[in-house]
């Protein structure tokens, strides 16, 4: 496919009517407050890479000294002689995040597409009523959903988590946003050539709309990659990771260094699939914004 | 003779005409629908898988919680219906549901516009530089707010004995002389979860903002600048923020509901409950009520005034965002 849309220009070089002082105010704000944002990042990941003895050494010390990767093994041992292995934390959690992320893009792209680019009665309510959803955090809708949940008979499931997960408001917000911009001309061509509003919408559409894609994933990552499961997951060998890490870190001092390890595990993923992703992500949120 | 002929075998067809009409008319909302049905299929299809789970999921919860929300519920008795009592009995009763209320007014009247304003301050400032460090930065403010639940770290920082971070910088600094309790002490443990929450808030509002920035047209500073603009603070209210203002709007939804929605970072730094309840929020408290208790009704009570409150707060802030650079 050779169309693509419009990129984001690269700034042309403004004059900066600056003066030294104001410049160095910049760096000194943004310095203070990145090093806010960023040590306790910074710490996570020394932590995880420090013998015992530098954890627990008194006055704490920031930085590691003699990096070892004995905390990751020590994690393995200590999960694989417990009931349930590590490894099946590391499975459910993936397990959820993927076919939680997949399913979401591929619902939230087919519903996003007739309301960016058909005409139809009903349209402008149901996008308002997607709207006013995000207006609302999920705790709002928690005690109904544990209820169908429990008729649904899926408590206890990989499902209860990931089913809901599909109809995310976000995600369809942010789709729709950015499919707008594909030209109509485009979609009108393909409609003279023959192709099928299925066809049009998996074949053309849905090529263009990668960027968005990325967003959606960063955004369920933030979801479901931290969940513990919630109030859905009773049973040992389906709860998360991030259920695991707290466990371990009620072990107490002995876990210490397996918890450091875990903590890397589960902070790591999400950035490293964001530092790939930014432009597109910035790509996407640039289109984001409430009309009126 | 002739004529009346044809008059009377016209007549049944225009009395069929007049009936045809009639039931048209009475057929034409169902056929219409059809009709509409037929034309938009393809629309109608692709959409419903997301918007049967959208409801099944979203909008009907909201209903339902409204109407359980005047029963007595407990999951296992069929629900009885109780009137307004359980609005009563959260205001005049439960003082333990004050106090969330008051944290968490306290706490979206603080965290909510500090977080706002920085998400764009520094979006902003960040947009100042070239695209490398951009990204990078963007980086650094972004990463906490994706980073999963690793907020647990600042349980580390401000742990209560001399190996928390915090107590030890106090005590060599001459500060303190024996550790502060910091999050067993009513004082500052709520001040405590409002900083590690502004540290999670720069979401994605800020990387909405990043986008703006990155999308006004430059040749309106210029206009500007031929117009009369004498500074940069004039330029950002005449030019910058108007020209953004979608995202302003979508920033502000985002923000808001976030911070009326705290509960995961109270319950992991604070506890749960907190000591004399001091990080109690509403949310907490519906947790308590919805998922301990098993009390659906008087839980659905409380999740219709947070929803109440969100969709209010969020309404009256973007009728007044649409004022900005009139």
């Amino acid at each position: 496919m050779a169309f693509r849309l419009k990129k984001i220009r690269t700034r042309p070089k403004r004059k900066v009517n600056r003066s030294w002082f104001g410049t160095l105010l910049i760096f000194i704000v943004l310095g203070l407050f990145g090093a806010f944002m960023a040590l306790p990042l910074i710490y996570t990941i020394n932590n995880a890479f420090k013998p015992l003895d530098e954890i627990f050494l008194f006055p704490p010390r920031f930085l590691v000294r003699n990096p070892t990767i004995n905390n990751f093994v020590d994690l393995f041992n200590l999960m694989a002689t417990s009931w349930v292995p590590f490894s099946r934390y590391i499975f459910n959690t993936l397990f959820i995040t993927i076919v939680g992320t997949v399913g979401h893009i591929i619902l939230s792209a087919a519903a996003a597409y007739p309301l960016a680019k058909h005409h139809f009665p009903g349209k402008n309510i149901l996008f308002t009523i997607v709207v006013l959803s995000l207006m609302f955090s999920p705790h709002v809708t928690a005690v109904p959903n544990y209820m169908t949940m429990s008729f649904l008979g899926w408590v206890d499931t990989y499902w209860a988590v990931i089913v809901p997960s599909f109809a995310f408001s976000l995600g369809l917000y942010l789709m729709k946003q950015f499919m707008e911009q594909i030209p109509d001309t485009l979609l009108e061509a393909a409609r003279i050539d023959g192709a099928s509003e299925y066809r049009i919408f998996w074949q053309i559409v849905m090529p263009i709309v990668k960027p968005a894609w990325l967003t959606l994933v960063i955004l369920l990552f933030q979801q479901l990659w931290g969940t513990d499961g919630g109030n859905f997951i009773y049973s040992e060998e389906l709860k998360t990771m991030n259920y695991a890490m707290g466990q371990i870190i009620q072990g107490g001092i002995a876990r210490a260094g397996a918890a450091a390890a875990v903590a890397l595990m589960l902070m790591a993923v999400p950035i490293v699939i964001f530092l790939f992703s930014q432009a597109s992500i910035i790509q996407t949120m640039s289109s984001s914004g409430i009309k009126e | 003779m002739l004529q009346s002929k044809v008059l009377d075998e016209d007549l049944p067809m225009l009395h069929d005409r007049n009936r045809e009409q009639k039931r048209k008319r009475e057929q034409s909302l169902f056929q219409k629908v059809k009709v509409n049905l037929k034309q938009h299929k393809h629309s109608y299809v692709l959409m419903a898988p997301y918007f049967v789970l959208f409801f099944m999921f979203t909008v009907l919860p909201v209903i339902i919680s409204i109407v359980v929300s005047f029963t007595y519920f407990n999951m296992l008795e069929f629900p009885r219906w109780v009137g307004w009592h359980n609005y009563a009995r959260l205001f005049l009763e439960d003082d333990v549901f004050l106090i969330s209320l008051k944290n968490t007014v306290l706490f979206a009247a603080i965290t909510g516009p500090l977080s706002y304003i920085a998400c764009f301050i520094f979006a902003w400032l960040i947009n100042e530089f070239g695209p490398k460090l951009r990204a990078f930065l963007t980086l650094i403010f972004f990463a906490p707010s994706i980073s999963g639940n690793i907020f647990f770290i600042w349980l580390i920082i401000f742990s209560g004995d001399s190996y928390g971070y915090a107590n030890g910088m106090l005590m060599r600094l001459g500060i303190v002389y024996e550790p502060i309790q910091w999050l067993h002490d009513a004082k500052y443990v709520l001040a405590i979860v409002m900083v590690v929450q502004l540290w999670l808030s720069l979401g994605t509002s800020f990387l909405a903002f990043i986008a703006g920035l990155q999308n006004i047209d430059l040749t309106l500073y210029e206009a500007g600048a031929i117009d009369g603009i004498r500074n940069r603070y004039q330029e950002l209210w005449f030019i910058t923020l108007p020209s953004m203002k979608p995202q302003l709007m979508f920033g502000a939804v985002i923000q808001i509901t976030m911070s009326f929605a705290v509960a995961d970072v109270s319950m992991a730094l604070a506890g749960f409950p907190s000591v004399q309840y001091a990080a109690h929020t509403i949310v907490t408290h519906l947790i308590d009520y919805g998922t301990i208790r098993f009390e659906m009704g008087y839980a659905s009570a409380i999740a219709t005034i947070l929803f109440l409150i969100m969709m209010l707060s969020n309404l009256v802030v973007q009728r007044l965002l649409r004022k900005v650079g009139d």
